[in-house]
């Protein structure tokens, strides 16, 4: 305490040049906070509208599916067997909140009068939406009873909207199937479908047994499983966890059966997460080189100004190491005051964000709503590497007060 | 009993690649609670003299006993202690801290240096403000007393950690004749209250003669020694 209460006296003594680097400090800890609270809650936004009305948060494959040179190849389905296998793999990790098995492959789409390319999902209903708990939402105008009824298909607003088919309509899809016959099927579309980025996101969907006859599967193979977990944190040890499982099993061939992704590697949304994960980690490194460079600024001039001082405390017996302290203290002060008003600043600014409800376009959406959080994690983190920059950069002018030669100090006019 | 004991003390300084001696054969003894000047005019040595005394410097050559302690085998650390516990410097400009209210200077060597604890610091700080005249200046900062109450102010910081030996480097050089007798009383006053030796450089022929015990320096060398009239003369 009596360290504290000289060195914020000290501080104190020089209120203009304390102002300026606390204000310094606080205008980096704001910049810092706002950012990451509102990239974050663009990135959370976009990700969990991708994982939770799309993707999931991983997916099962035959291996080779993803990197096929074929769209939706259907020779490249999973068989009775290893579907078999994964359910069994599944159902025996308690991470996992949903599956959902999906019938995936392309067809003609037309309205009697016009017609265009279709990528569709046969699912089924319930286990879509415990993987997939969003996508009722993409729906857009009256909600169906069920997400999806054999007979029925929710197709994307743009081939909506191009094709001018509403809801009710009846049109036609065409699909081939793996061995060449085609195969049509009347359909009544039940809804229209929110477009979103990224790969996914302009799919048809139909039940699973639709999808199966328009195919003119016997097996119940399908495309891919995609899963929910009860968190996302869980991903990388429920992803780890089944290739330790399914990643091991191999085919007759005596070659790797399953692949497991990530939505990472599903979605191109990935790299755009990844930038703003590097443009936040820029923002540290400039917000801790404005620590840095600040405080070590005001700290030599500190120094400087306070040799006299520093001689005539050394010679009333003072430690080296008590002198030492009294300087680096300052450097404490001057980093917990700018974060505690820094993280204060940027607390009152977040709310109002949150007040104002501003809304964004990205890609094909518009009036998405910016909801920036301040999580504990990052007023922590900034608070620590703000308060931890202040402290090395006082380190070397304490160091060099402490090693003062009292005669010389004393001699300083 | 003496408190210090110089024996063919020497100090020498580069100066650039020139050496410098400060300091020639130095030898004398100083009386525990005797009341001491070191004369001499600017360069002289007295300065130096006093540093060596006080462990803020050591000598080139030579043995120094304080307190019957041999200060020039102290390391850094050591002799910070031993300053500490057994030396008080009163200085020509003052130096006191100007973040620090007067009670809090006195208080500083006991709390940041003996740590004290707070009855009993607040005892002799008490004690030592109403001794030196300096009680109702208890909460100014330095920046709002004369300069003889600084040196009030500093008398008491010195003897607050019941240093044995006080050390004053011209501490009436900034005064007004009237203050510096008035400090040198003061001084001669906590001498004999509390039993502390003085030793004190000055130039001034006037507050020379106020010490009990001169010391003569001349380019180093101590040119003599005498003891003198207790009173100095007054304007």
């Amino acid at each position: 305490m009596k360290i504290l209460r000289i060195a914020g006296r000290n501080l104190w003594r020089y209120q203009r040049r304390t102002l300026l680097t606390t204000l310094l400090i606080t205008l980096g800890v704001v910049a810092m906070l706002l950012f990451i609270s509102t990239s974050g809650s663009f990135k959370n936004m976009m990700i969990g509208q991708i994982t939770d009305s799309m993707l999931g948060h991983l997916q099962i494959h035959k291996k080779g599916y993803v990197s096929s040179i074929d769209s939706l190849p259907l020779t490249m389905n999973m068989k009775p067997k290893m579907v078999d296998k994964a359910e069994e793999a599944l159902d025996a990790i308690p991470e996992i909140e949903g599956w959902s098995p999906r019938l995936k492959f392309g067809a003609m789409f037309s309205n009697f009068n016009e017609t265009t390319n279709i990528r569709l999902n046969g699912v089924l209903p319930e286990r879509e939406i415990q993987a997939c708990p969003d996508l009722p939402g993409r729906i857009l105008g009256e909600q169906p009873q069920q997400l999806v009824e054999p007979g029925k298909i929710l197709i994307p607003e743009l081939i909506a909207k191009g094709l001018k088919v509403k809801v009710g309509d009846s049109i036609v899809l065409v699909a081939t199937n793996r061995d060449g016959s085609v195969n049509g099927m009347n359909f009544q579309v039940s809804g229209i479908l929110e477009g979103l980025s990224g790969p996914g996101g302009r799919d048809g969907y139909l039940h699973l047994d639709d999808a199966r006859e328009l195919l003119r599967l016997e097996s119940n193979e399908i495309s891919e499983i995609a899963i929910r977990l009860k968190s996302p944190e869980q991903q990388k040890a429920v992803l780890q966890k089944l290739q330790q499982t399914l990643g091991t099993l191999q085919n007759q061939q005596g070659k790797p059966a399953f692949e497991i992704h990530s939505w990472e590697k599903l979605s191109p949304f990935s790299n755009i997460a990844n930038m703003i994960d590097l443009m936040t980690l820029f923002i540290k490194i400039m917000l801790v080189a404005i620590v840095l460079i600040s405080v070590m600024n005001v700290m030599i001039m500190a120094v400087y100004e306070r040799v006299r001082e520093i001689g005539t405390l050394a010679a009333m017996g003072t430690q080296p190491g008590t002198i030492l302290k009294l300087f680096i203290t300052e450097g404490l002060l001057l980093g917990i005051a700018g974060a505690l008003i820094g993280v204060l600043i940027s607390a009152l600014v977040i709310f109002g964000l949150q007040q104002a409800e501003l809304s964004f376009s990205f890609g094909r959406q518009s009036g998405l709503i910016l909801d920036p959080q301040l999580a504990l994690k990052d007023v922590l983190f900034a608070s620590l590497i703000v308060i931890a920059a202040a402290v090395i950069a006082s380190l070397q002018p304490a160091w060099k007060a402490s090693k003062l030669n009292p005669v010389d100090a004393l001699r300083q006019v | 009993m003496d408190i210090v004991q110089a024996s063919n003390l020497v100090k020498r300084y580069l100066v650039g690649e020139q050496q410098v001696t400060a300091i020639r054969n130095a030898n004398f003894n100083i009386k525990q609670g005797s009341f001491v000047s070191f004369v001499g005019p600017s360069g002289s040595g007295k300065s130096t003299l006093l540093n060596m005394i006080g462990g803020l410097d050591k000598p080139s050559d030579g043995k120094l006993l304080i307190n019957n302690t041999d200060i020039s085998t102290l390391n850094r650390k050591q002799a910070a202690k031993f300053r500490g516990e057994h030396i008080g410097f009163i200085f020509q400009d003052f130096n006191l801290i100007p973040v620090l209210t007067v009670a809090e200077n006195i208080e500083y060597p006991l709390l940041m240096v003996q740590n004290w604890p707070l009855a009993k610091r607040q005892q002799r700080v008490k004690t030592l403000m109403e001794a030196v005249g300096i009680a109702e200046q208890a909460n100014k900062f330095p920046s709002q007393l004369s300069g003889g109450q600084k040196q009030r102010v500093a008398v008491a910081r010195a003897l607050a950690s019941q240093a044995k030996l006080v050390l004053a480097d011209e501490p009436t050089a900034n005064l007004d004749h009237q203050t510096a007798f008035r400090i040198i009383d003061l001084m001669k006053q906590m001498r004999d209250d509390f039993g502390t030796t003085f030793i004190f450089s000055t130039h001034d022929n006037k507050i020379m003669n106020a010490a009990e015990s001169l010391f003569m320096l001349e380019d180093g060398e101590i040119s003599e020694h005498r003891q003198t009239a207790a009173e100095g003369e007054r304007e």
